[in-house]
């Protein structure tokens, strides 16, 4: 009995060990073919038309929102030791280093993790990437390496106007709900605002980006059998995206706190 | 001395965990000949076109073309040789994000460099030979039927003029009159190219139409291999058992007796 418990634990440890060694090669196989010609730009541009362009609505919206409810909670915090003051610096500092691109990865893991993982897995389990092999063009390159591009570079933009939408939010809701001079707030969310504040956010946007269109890759491109397997793909692209984005965000915060 | 095979195999293994799929599997093809691969389900067929194109990597043995071995190249190399290939694939396997004249010319446009204006002239070529309409090329493979995916592949696999094609069960799933059209086609386009083929099937009159020579595959190995005009008068019990579909006779059936 103790034995097989043990033995369950050494078989989970080595499966999730062999997932690592996997996902690694996956990657550096992917990074090779972003640097290595040929590049297919026409397909660049389709996605960083579909995973930046069209998602501006949902990282707006998600960004509105926050910064609105955020100006709202602190200005009920704040307000009990007499630190109202401190609403428009802590919003934008919020919203800037942590919550849009948070947030905003998290938004896009849902929004295009999941349609990548189901678009791959698909034309794998129908033989197209096969097929793209015999007509001699590498899927990785082909596939692969444009949505990687295209999240590595376009989520730092969305989170740039998700951040301008987001101090906006939080100015509506402080300026004509709660009752702060505008011209007060404004000088108050950039007086302590630093660049690097901003820039820490960006980075890690561009980090989530990474991250969503590589687990959306790997598990479609290693879905198997039919509609189930691209299912769990599916599945599995958002929820990995969804925990990865957690965990490196704490370490990308320790890393970018100096 | 005899001209170097097109396609040939030496002892070629595979196997999945411990299951044998390819068992010191042997055999060639000649230039301009086409052979017809013909067995049951899970005999291995599609496991030996596989390594041959090399999305599956066999355990030990050689496959050559034109005298090269190829078992273990990759990348540039791989490409190169799929250049000289063409492929029909069992569901067609046609890119439903591109239309019907992109699939026919993709071969053309990424890996032969061509211009989208010309490539497209020579799809529209390509799609009349396999008797479909111009105005059919800006559609998409989604919006046709069966019989006509299974054209728009055969147009595809022949568009650069290889000089190998594959065919992977290229009747299964017709009608018996489109299976013929099929057939006739496959006869006609590889006639005109001159080119050699490699089909897997299981169906004997098929078979029997486009093959100079068939080979009877069963666990892994050749059993009998002749000219498609002996395959009545051969006399060989595996063969005899395969053509006339009997339960009883050398070739057993994973089946379990109620």
């Amino acid at each position: 009995m103790e034995k097989n418990f043990l033995a369950t634990i050494g078989r989970v440890f080595l499966s999730f060990m062999a997932a690592v060694g996997r996902i690694a090669i996956f990657t550096a196989h992917s990074l090779r073919h972003c640097i290595v010609p040929p590049y297919y730009l026409r397909l660049l541009g389709k996605q960083m038309m579909d995973i930046g362009y069209y998602s501006l609505p949902v990282v707006g919206m998600t960004a509105l929102f926050t910064g609105m409810v955020l100006a709202l909670q602190i200005y009920v915090g704040s307000s009990r030791f007499n630190a109202e003051s401190a609403v428009a610096t802590i919003v934008v500092i919020g919203l800037t280093r942590e919550l849009a691109p948070v947030l905003s990865g998290l938004m896009i893991a849902g929004r295009v993790g999941a349609a990548i993982a189901a678009e791959i897995g698909t034309m794998r389990v129908t033989e197209q990437i096969d097929a793209l092999v015999t007509l001699s063009t590498n899927p990785f390159k082909y596939l692969v390496a444009p949505r990687l591009i295209a999240g590595l570079v376009t989520l730092p933009f969305l989170v740039l106007i998700g951040d301008i939408i987001g101090v906006s939010g939080g100015f509506l809701v402080a300026t004509e709900k709660l009752g702060f001079n505008a011209s007060n707030y404004l000088n108050n969310t950039f007086e302590f605002l630093e660049i690097r504040d901003v820039v820490s956010g960006l980075i890690k946007a561009s980090v989530f980006g990474f991250i969503v269109t590589l687990m959306g890759c790997y598990h479609g491109f290693n879905s198997t059998g039919g509609a189930q397997g691209v299912g769990k793909a599916t599945t599995n692209a958002v929820v990995s995206s969804f925990v990865l984005i957690l965990i490196s965000d704490y370490f990308l915060t320790v890393l970018l706190i100096d | 001395m005899s001209e170097t095979p097109k396609i040939e195999l030496r002892n070629v293994c595979k196997s999945f965990g411990k299951k044998v799929i390819l068992d010191n599997l042997n055999l060639s093809v000649a230039k301009g000949e086409s052979l017809v691969v013909i067995g049951g389900s899970g005999t291995g067929k599609s496991v030996m076109l596989k390594c041959i194109l090399g999305l599956l990597k066999p355990e030990s043995g050689e496959i050559l073309i034109d005298g090269e071995d190829i078992t273990n190249s990759s990348g540039h190399k791989r490409e190169q040789i799929l250049l000289k290939t063409g492929m029909l694939f069992q569901y067609a396997a046609l890119f439903d994000s591109l239309t019907v004249w992109e699939n026919v010319a993709f071969g053309l446009i990424q890996a032969h460099g061509m211009k989208r204006k010309e490539a497209k002239v020579i799809a529209i070529e390509k799609l009349a030979l396999v008797g479909l309409g111009p105005d059919l090329a800006d559609k998409t493979p989604a919006e046709l039927s069966v019989g006509m995916q299974k054209r728009v592949g055969l147009a595809r696999a022949i568009a650069a003029e290889p000089e190998i094609i594959f065919f992977d069960e290229p009747t299964t799933g017709l009608d018996p009159i489109m299976g013929d059209v099929i057939d006739n086609l496959i006869r006609d386009c590889t006639q005109d190219l001159g080119a050699t083929t490699l089909t897997i099937s299981h169906d004997m009159e098929s078979a029997q139409k486009i093959a100079d020579r068939i080979a009877l595959l069963y666990k892994g190995n050749v059993v009998w291999a002749g000219l498609a005009s002996e395959i009545h008068t051969c006399g060989d019990p595996y063969v005899e058992q395969f053509v006339h579909g009997d339960v009883d006779g050398p070739i057993k059936l994973d089946i379990l007796k109620p």
